[in-house]
């Protein structure tokens, strides 16, 4: 029988959400621990009312969300202590420095305050903050704030990290350095679900990556396995770039 | 009409459209039946003021209003508190012409002249300014000329020439304060200069009205034989104003030549400066503000506690707010002056303070309570927590309410050592109040940026209205408990009618 410690990190079972009109449709997912899981989509496809339903934003109408095992519907307590969320837009307060947004996000997790400490610092260490780490967050750059965004996620040592579009106006330097914090947290044992639309970066990043469309899941698997189902017996696209699998199995998507 | 692009016209046209657009869309929330019925309501409030006005303007009327000193004396009085108010007003709208971004950023990248903006924008100002004083004297001024002829509806030239002044000297402030102390620093003293001139001028008469005679009235002191006779002689140039609201078309085109003629100078003074000031308050956001001098310490923490933590200091660090709240604590001081004055004295004369502090509790909680509550900039954060929305919520209405008990209890304590009941119906009523507002603020909570606290009236008349009518029904309340009657079911009934009608048209969102 399996126990919470073999269940994977999210499951999702015929997950619905409609506003005016559906926006995710019975959708099923899993996303195994450890793993580093890419969600490619078009614009409204759903990709992001999809992760805010897992991080406990919006309510489904309809289905599961299990993370690490934990039903989040039924405990979401229990369940967002184990999640970070980072959207596109970095929710930091204007007049807190790093170091004092890093402190309030850790009573929230009720990190020990010791321990949260040495972690600010290594977090702000990791991500080029500490010049300004007493500094207020208020003059800011979009990426620095972006990137004290991602030290809040990760100060309470999450075990699932979604990321909505985490690289949108970064700079080359500081996209480095979220990626290179992000696969250090998948090579310790973090799982990490990330949309983006820099096909590049999901193409060298993930382990396996998932198509959204018109709210359903119309693919996964890892690059390989994408070309396959897009393909269909076709030659042309059995060396294609994620790019042209992603366009193909789109247009396939909309078509049918 | 078509104007020439980029002229002058133009671009008053254009921000006259604008204009209209953002009264219409915030009276009617885009739909045109509710727009008719909200105009027929605001009729019917209108003809009410205005037969309420009446008895007072009869009043004065059947007491004789001719230009002899004491009446020009009150009307320069009365006319110069009014003036202070629309100077506040205008240095407000000035400061925002300055700092707020808006479409400031399309002009500035555009070819257009930043003089025509200016004046276009300066002259808005006035014209607004103009507007909300003759609004709310408009009763006073029709009944006037209905009762008493029209000339009085000169008084409305008086209100263009004072609109035009205060944009005018507005203007000149911000200015001279860009030059002082730099664009870091002037928005926060113009806001504090306005808040100051706004309330403070009136809440000085009545700070001396209380001293001399007791009574919380600010005509009190106007009316008195001591400041008539402390006034110039009936030919000095200071009772123009006066001497043109009563119809005296001389002393009005003195008025309205000295109004728009300074507004015209200072306009043209300060135009050419606008681009070179604007271009130095768009730098602001892009500089680190603040910085802690000592390293932060982590204490341990509850999820409530560092919540309630965080509201504190962001509105310990809120610059904005201090202005915004000002006026509101500025006017708990007459009640403080009151109660120190009277102290050791009869129970009575607090009667006129209970209500006042019932009333500022809840207005003081209404704006805090949608900062902490509304205003949450990370709202997913605080949200994605592992603690129950419940949890978050207790714990921001909590930094709320220790807010207010501590601006509140020095006072009930001052108020307690000589009258201990009443200080005890304070308590009672203003945490009634208080949490009343934060109640409204929890219903009708939008996930809002907390620089957008001035609009807040605007998104949700329902929560605005409500919230006012119950702290002015609980501060009837406190008022008819104090004078020990049984009455005092009423108001406090209507407040909980009003609570549950705010309950029923809250908004509902999953």
């Amino acid at each position: 029988m399996p126990t919470i410690a073999d269940a994977p990190a999210l499951r999702i079972s015929g997950l619905s959400k409609a506003f005016d009109r559906p926006i995710i449709t019975a959708l099923d997912l899993h996303v195994r621990r450890g793993e580093f899981y890419a969600l490619l989509g078009p614009n409204g496809a759903g990709k992001t009312t999809l992760l805010r339903m897992v991080a406990g934003l919006l309510a489904p109408d309809n289905g599961t969300i299990e993370v690490n095992g934990i039903d989040a519907r039924r405990n979401p307590v229990a369940a967002k202590r184990q999640i970070a969320w980072v959207s596109d837009e970095p929710m930091v307060y204007d007049r807190l420095t790093p170091t004092e947004y890093l402190r309030f996000v850790a009573g929230l997790w009720e990190v020990d305050s010791k321990l949260a400490q040495q972690r600010s610092k290594d977090l702000l260490g990791w991500l080029g903050l500490t010049p300004f780490a007493e500094q207020r967050c208020g003059g800011f750059s979009k990426g620095m704030l972006q990137k004290v965004a991602l030290a809040g996620a990760l100060v309470h040592d999450p075990q699932l990290i979604i990321l909505d579009e985490p690289l949108t106006g970064l700079d080359a330097g500081s996209a480095r350095q979220v990626k290179d914090v992000l696969r250090d947290k998948v090579r310790s044992g973090v799982t990490v679900i990330m949309t983006t639309h820099i096909l590049d970066v999901a193409e060298r990043m993930a382990e396996r990556i998932g198509v959204i469309a018109g709210g359903r899941l119309i693919a996964e698997g890892t690059l390989a396995e994408l070309r396959a189902q897009a393909a269909h017996g076709r030659a042309d696209l059995s060396a294609a770039s994620l790019e042209e699998v992603f366009l193909d199995l789109v247009a396939e998507s909309a078509a049918a | 009409m078509s104007f020439v692009p980029a002229s002058t016209a133009w671009f008053a046209h254009h921000e006259i459209s604008l204009a209209w657009r953002d009264f219409l869309m915030m009276m009617t929330g885009g739909r045109r039946r509710r727009g008719l019925v909200l105009a027929l309501v605001l009729a019917v409030f209108a003809i009410f003021v205005h037969l309420l006005v009446n008895v007072l303007v009869v009043r004065w009327l059947q007491a004789g209003l001719h230009p002899d000193k004491e009446t020009l004396a009150a009307i320069t009085g009365g006319g110069f508190l009014f003036w202070c108010v629309m100077l506040s007003q205008a240095m407000e709208s000035v400061t925002r012409a300055y700092y707020a971004r808006s479409d400031l950023d399309l002009l500035m990248s555009s070819p257009a002249s930043m003089r025509r903006v200016f004046a276009v924008r300066t002259g808005a100002i006035a014209l607004s300014t103009v507007a909300l004083a003759a609004l709310l004297a408009s009763p006073v001024i029709n009944m006037l000329a209905l009762n008493n002829g029209p000339q009085w509806l000169a008084a409305y030239g008086v209100l263009v020439a004072f609109g035009a002044l205060s944009a005018a000297l507005s203007l000149l402030v911000v200015i001279v304060l860009f030059r002082l102390v730099g664009p870091k620093r002037t928005r926060l003293i113009a806001q504090v200069i306005a808040g100051l001139i706004g309330a403070g001028f009136v809440i000085g008469i009545q700070a001396a009205a209380i001293m001399a005679y007791g009574s919380m009235s600010r005509y009190a002191l106007l009316d008195s034989p001591e400041f008539v006779a402390a006034m110039p002689d009936i030919s000095h140039p200071i009772y123009l104003p006066a001497r043109a609201a009563m119809g005296d078309l001389g002393a009005l085109l003195v008025c309205l030549l000295l109004g728009l003629g300074a507004l015209a100078v200072v306009t043209v003074v300060t135009s050419s400066s606008f681009g070179r000031h604007v271009l130095a308050t768009a730098a602001l956001g892009r500089e680190t503000r603040g910085s802690n001098h000592r390293p932060t310490i982590f204490r341990p923490a509850t999820p409530k506690q560092a919540l309630r933590r965080k509201e504190w200091m962001l509105l310990r660090r809120d610059p904005w707010l201090l202005s915004q709240t000002l006026m509101q604590i500025l006017y708990l001081l007459p009640p403080a002056l009151m109660l120190w004055v009277n102290y050791g004295a009869s129970a009575g004369a607090f009667i006129v303070v209970v209500p006042v502090l019932v009333m500022a509790a809840g207005q003081l909680a209404g704006g805090l309570a949608w900062l902490a509550l509304s205003g949450e900039d990370a709202h997913d954060l605080v949200a994605t927590a592992p603690i129950t929305a419940r949890t978050a919520t207790w714990a921001k209405i909590e930094a709320v309410l220790g807010v207010i008990a501590a601006v509140l209890t020095p006072l009930l304590v001052l108020m307690a050592l000589s009258a201990p009941n009443l200080a005890l119906i304070t308590a009672f009523c203003a945490t009634l109040s208080a949490g009343s507002a934060t109640l409204i603020q929890v219903w009708f909570r939008v996930p809002s940026r907390r620089s957008m606290f001035r609009r807040r009236q605007v998104a949700s008349r329902a929560a605005t209205l409500s919230e006012a009518f119950v702290s002015i029904m609980w501060a009837g309340t406190s008022a008819v408990l104090v004078a020990g009657s049984p009455f005092a079911l009423l108001p406090a009934a209507c407040a909980l009618l009003a609570l549950l009608i705010a309950w029923a048209v809250r908004p509902r969102t999953q």
